[in-house]
């Protein structure tokens, strides 16, 4: 039992400085992904039926290429972003916790590495 | 992680029930929430039938009228009786709010379902443990801090637009409707300040007679202290004053993204 007063364990650590950029960089990603994905599925869907060759050609083009590649790092990013948050409410054990969020971290960084690496290849012919 | 159960030593059992005086017409069951530390027993849900002929209009004149004549081993808060002093919030009919402002009349079906703030440690029956929620209070320092010194003679002058800025905050009795409605409170009270510490923050943020804003926005900074709020709004829905906790939380984040932008 700890008699640490009411204050100074809501006191705790104190505070720590941060915290409004993870906020402002998840709103940002959340409005940078509203036209990125309308532009992904109207793409895919007009893509409905083609073969590969036509698909890699869609790809191998610079707007969509680049497009492509922001969409992917922008839904990564958002998406370790989202999922910290969820960690960070739900799971209270340190060793859980930590854990999860340097999960989370390595497969949003590797998945979407790969799939930009995915793309770029395609996009210069690799 | 978090518990989605109830603890076995707190999982609610049905009580006993007190009918009302033969004779009497307009008769309402209030089921009441009670545990008492003194016994070994789970909480449990006792069921007494109120002649709402013979009683008040309010919820608390029915706890009031249980306590005085059928059980006077019934405990809660209470005192002004007008929604001021914050002392009888409860969770009623499966909301918090205040007992005293929350009229019978205004609850659907024949049984009113009376239970403490969720999610706080009980004292007994219907009080609930508020140290934590009052120790997060006093970390906002909710005080003037001004480095320049009063006016002799005077109070310190605040124009009508800087006072403006204040209401729909001052109101707020601290009663915990809020802060217990909340999930993230839920889940991490210990960390996140919840609504109601955070409404008397912005308070004295947006108070133009305090000289501590950024200081004030530095110490709220934090993951944990502010931002576990997902802008649920469960606060402002619950809220028995008609107050906007929600809002003035996501104008406390507004005003850190404005100071780095």
């Amino acid at each position: 039992m700890g008699l640490r007063t009411p204050l100074g364990q809501v006191r705790g650590l104190g505070s720590a400085k941060e915290g409004t950029n993870h906020f402002w960089l998840q709103r940002l990603t959340a409005i940078a992904l509203i036209p990125l994905s309308v532009w992904f599925v109207a793409s895919i869907t007009c893509l409905a039926g083609a073969d590969h060759n036509q698909v890699v050609d869609w790809l191998s083009s610079p707007i969509t290429s680049v497009c492509m590649i922001l969409m992917l790092g922008t839904t990564f990013f958002h998406l370790k972003l989202g999922v910290q948050v969820v960690i960070e409410d739900y799971v209270h054990s340190p060793w859980a916790k930590t854990g999860a969020l340097i999960g989370v971290t390595f497969f949003c960084f590797v998945l979407g590495l790969a799939s930009i690496l995915a793309v770029l290849k395609l996009a210069v012919g690799g | 992680m978090v518990e989605f159960t109830l603890p076995a030593n707190s999982k609610v059992g049905k009580g006993k029930t007190v009918k009302a005086p033969a004779g009497a017409k307009n008769v309402t069951t209030v089921e009441v929430y009670r545990w008492n530390p003194d016994d070994e027993a789970n909480p449990h849900m006792d069921k007494f039938e109120v002649d709402l002929d013979t009683c008040g209009p309010m919820v608390l004149d029915a706890l009031i009228k249980i306590k005085n004549e059928m059980d006077p081993t019934l405990t809660f808060r209470r005192s002004c009786r007008e929604g001021v002093c914050g002392s009888c919030a409860m969770n009623i009919d499966g909301t918090n709010t205040l007992a005293c402002t929350k009229s019978i009349q205004d609850i659907r079906g024949k049984t009113i379902k009376i239970s403490p703030l969720p999610h706080m440690p009980v004292i007994k029956d219907l009080v609930p443990d508020l140290t934590q929620f009052f120790a997060q209070y006093a970390s906002v320092k909710p005080w003037m801090q001004s480095d320049t010194p009063a006016p002799t003679g005077m109070e310190r002058p605040q124009s009508q637009e800087e006072r403006d800025k204040m209401d729909g905050v001052w109101e707020c009795v601290l009663c915990a409707c809020c802060s217990t409605a909340c999930p993230s409170y839920w889940w991490n009270p210990d960390r996140y300040l919840g609504p109601a510490a955070l409404l008397q923050a912005y308070r004295w943020i947006v108070d133009s007679r305090d000289e501590s804003t950024g200081e004030r926005l530095d110490d709220l900074e934090d993951p944990f202290k502010l931002y576990r709020c997902h802008t649920i709004m469960n606060c402002t829905k619950t809220c028995p004053k008609g107050l906007e906790p929600g809002k003035k939380i996501a104008e406390i984040k507004q005003m850190l993204v404005e100071r780095r932008l």
